[in-house]
């Protein structure tokens, strides 16, 4: 079969089994949007920005666990694409960005729309390609499937100069079946005598812990680490890119940790003997000051990425491999194992567990006239069954959802943890929709962040998307507010927008549904109104108490032990902001 | 503690500007980084010479190791190896300072391969140390450039890094 560059592109894209592309065409992607055009195997979603576009595809990816796909052209298509390329960095999910380039000949000119892909993306893709050669394209886009989908996931770029999607030019086309690089081998399995070491420790630990992230539910090892904690006894917290991975209403969860993780999941690690970290990455929300992370512990660590191991913090047993396979491994030793975990032992670490537990440190003040965030959330779990795929935006109500909506399945928590991209919620909420049109999406977001890409709007109405989008309106950027409030003696600077749209009518501009919320006894009227509406999206604007805060809290540079807990109940509801 | 990690990588373009940028963006520091094909033209070697703690050399091999261009790599420090540089130095000569300039190069075993009225050209290889010892037996005042390759090196014995 002899086809032209563009040509390739889409029947390697059919050949992998790509449902979606989520694009904006452009002069050097012009044969592309062609080709695409030609066929219906491969469905085009037209975004209005492209860093919607590259949020879609991780919204997609997150849920599914597929690789997310993106088209965009050269030049400012290219660049807005870099926001969404670096947020599927930082929480390793894969993608595969095709990106238009001008023709091989003027690059290096400074040609119209020309820069630098491979050269910007470097930092933020976990490998990139530029096509020099049309007979090389189908091979390409073969790698950049098994790179950005095995070992630890990533984004991969691909920059198609546009001569190279000449529709004059043809060459045969086959795809390959797989692809061996020899420079790229990621590990799979764990050794033996390490798993066997940890297997030893762990049934010698008074006061265990697993801290479990991102990881278990990228490498789908929900299942395993289930097992191993039942069989184990052991508490359980998880991070925030972990939350879903561990069922958040099983009595052995302790809830997330690190700085807005529950008191019982910081003390637990604070005091704990062994910790079990399974694909996560001691990441500084998680850790707080170094120097003071987890004194007492022996700390053992599953991770496919080798560079995560002892990068912040020292363990004692790394684990080199997939999380899968090495829980696998470590159940069939367990299995074999004549020792059990002492019983006397975990009894009285699960009793000092339980005492931290009635702190009750996510209490709130329900009596408030004022809508309480965390109470919405609440409403949410309720009116959704805790069967929604939530995404979210990044601040104060992406802490608040991780806290009040218990998680009981894996990918259902859609968030940018790592980077912490505004703007992310709306895009990857149509993403996830596309994916499961039948289930229920909800973008928790805030009145700051639904603005960064609010230009998708538009986008959920093209393709019928129906989306609930909560936003927890409290007038201020509020984790900046907090902050300021902390940490600057509460000099609010620009964290306050006093021209913030009238979001009911925006909504409805763009061909949706708005509905205002400013009274506590409307929120869950309002959510089963909205949910009822099964075919529309729906916009529901809440106020919400302005001065309302995320607790716990672990300021920057404190310790575990170190927590920031609501001072006393129902003090801080009424307090008027200047 | 200075550390010379030798690297086979694809011999792609941009696989050196990778290396470079990872570098960069880590916050870890290059003191010299030499690369050239090997006898498999796909391949690349590269030496390059960095300092750090344990902690920051591990972390430099294994996120070295990670880039997909990367095929293999080890730390000559840590065993026996043998370390090389190439140095050409340009000296401004007089009528009276020409042979002594030859006698010192001669004891360095360098090689003078370039001679005009007023200068010559010295090539000297060996060790990084040997090298500064050559520089400085020579008056300042009278180079005009030192062209210095960076090291190189090779492990001892018959293992090797190779595919």
């Amino acid at each position: 079969m002899e086809l032209s560059g563009a040509q390739i592109v889409i029947q390697s894209l059919k050949d992998e089994g790509v449902e979606y592309i989520f694009g904006y065409p452009g002069g050097a992607v012009l044969h592309l949007y062609d080709a695409i055009f030609q066929q219906d195997d491969v469905k085009h979603i037209l975004v209005r920005h492209e860093q919607g576009a590259t949020h879609a595809a991780d919204g997609y990816a997150r849920a599914t666990g597929k690789p997310g796909v993106v088209l965009v052209t050269s030049g400012p298509g290219a660049t807005n694409a870099v926001t969404g390329i670096a947020t599927a960095y930082m929480d390793s999910i894969p993608l595969v960005v095709i990106s238009g380039q001008v023709s091989l000949p003027v690059i290096g000119s400074d040609a119209f729309q020309e820069v630098d892909m491979v050269g910007i993306t470097r930092p933020c893709v976990k490998h990139n390609f530029l096509v020099k050669d049309v007979s090389q394209l189908a091979e390409t886009i073969k790698k950049a499937f098994h790179v950005a989908t095995t070992g630890r996931p990533g984004p991969v770029v691909v920059d198609i100069p546009k001569d190279i999607t000449d529709p004059r030019i043809k060459v045969p086309y086959k795809y390959p079946k797989k692809v061996v690089m020899r420079s790229y081998n990621p590990a799979t399995t764990g050794h033996k005598g390490q798993i066997k070491k940890a297997v030893d420790l762990l049934l010698a630990a008074e006061r265990p812990i697993i801290y479990s992230g991102g990881g278990v539910v990228l490498g789908e090892a929900s299942k395993e680490l289930i097992e191993l904690a039942k069989t184990l006894g052991f508490p359980v917290t998880n991070t925030l890119m972990g939350l879903g991975a561990y069922p958040a209403t099983d009595p052995q969860f302790v809830g997330m940790l690190g700085m807005h993780g529950t008191y019982e999941a910081n003390m637990a690690m604070h005091e704990s003997d062994v910790i079990l970290a399974i694909g996560a990455r001691f990441d500084d929300r998680v850790t707080g000051k170094l120097d003071e992370f987890c004194p007492y512990a022996k700390i053992i660590h599953i991770d496919v990425d080798p560079a995560s191991i002892s990068k912040t913090v020292r363990v004692d047993v790394p684990i080199v491999g997939g999380v899968k396979p090495v829980l696998d491994q470590m159940l069939e030793m367990l299995a074999e194992s004549k020792k059990k975990p002492s019983k006397k032992a975990l009894e009285a670490w699960w009793k000092q567990i339980d005492q931290w537990r009635s702190v009750h440190c996510l209490e709130f003040d329900r009596e408030s006239r004022l809508i309480k965030p965390q109470y919405v959330i609440e409403q949410l779990y309720e009116v959704t069954k805790g069967d929604a795929y939530v995404t979210s935006d990044v601040g104060q109500h992406q802490m608040w959802a991780a806290q009040y909506y218990p998680f009981d399945k894996p990918r259902r928590w859609i968030n940018s943890g790592g980077l912490g991209t505004m703007g992310f919620g709306l895009p990857a909420a149509i993403g996830v929709k596309l994916a499961f049109p039948d289930s229920e999406v909800a973008c928790v977001t805030g009145d700051a962040s639904i603005q960064m890409c609010i230009q998708e709007l538009s986008t959920a109405l093209q393709y019928k998307t129906p989306i609930k989008i909560i936003n927890l309106n409290n007038s201020y950027m509020g984790m900046v507010r907090q902050w300021q409030e902390f940490s600057y003696e509460s000099r609010y600077s620009h964290s306050y927008m006093d021209t913030i749209p009238e979001f009911v009518k925006l909504a409805e501009a763009y061909g949706h549904v708005g509905i205002r919320v400013t009274k506590p006894e409307e929120v869950r009227p309002a959510l089963e109104q909205a949910f009822a509406l099964k075919d529309r999206t729906v916009f529901l604007d809440i106020l919400t108490d302005r001065t309302e805060n995320v607790y716990p809290m672990i300021e920057a540079g404190k310790g575990h032990h170190d927590m920031k807990l609501r001072v006393a109940l129902g003090t801080s509801t009424d307090r008027e902001l200047a | 503690m200075r550390h010379i990690i030798s690297i086979l990588i694809e011999n792609e373009s941009g696989a050196l500007s990778r290396v470079a940028g990872l570098f960069s963006a880590r916050g870890y520091n290059i003191e010299s980084l030499t690369v050239a094909p090997t006898e498999d033209p796909s391949l690349s070697r590269m030496t390059l010479v960095t300092r750090g703690s344990e902690n920051v050399i591990e972390q430099i091999t294994k996120q070295l190791n990670k880039l997909i261009d990367v095929v293999k790599l080890i730390d000559l420090a840590e065993s026996a190896h043998i370390e090389r540089e190439l140095m050409l130095v340009k000296i401004r000569t007089s009528e009276h300072s020409r042979g002594e300039i030859r006698n010192v190069a001669e004891i360095f075993r360098g090689k003078i391969i370039d001679v005009t009225p007023t200068s010559y050209v010295v090539e000297m290889t060996g060790p990084s140390e040997k090298l500064d010892a050559f520089v400085a037996t020579i008056d300042p005042d009278s180079i005009i450039e030192v062209v210095r390759s960076g090291p190189t090196g090779i492990s001892r014995g018959e293992k090797g890094l190779h595919l």
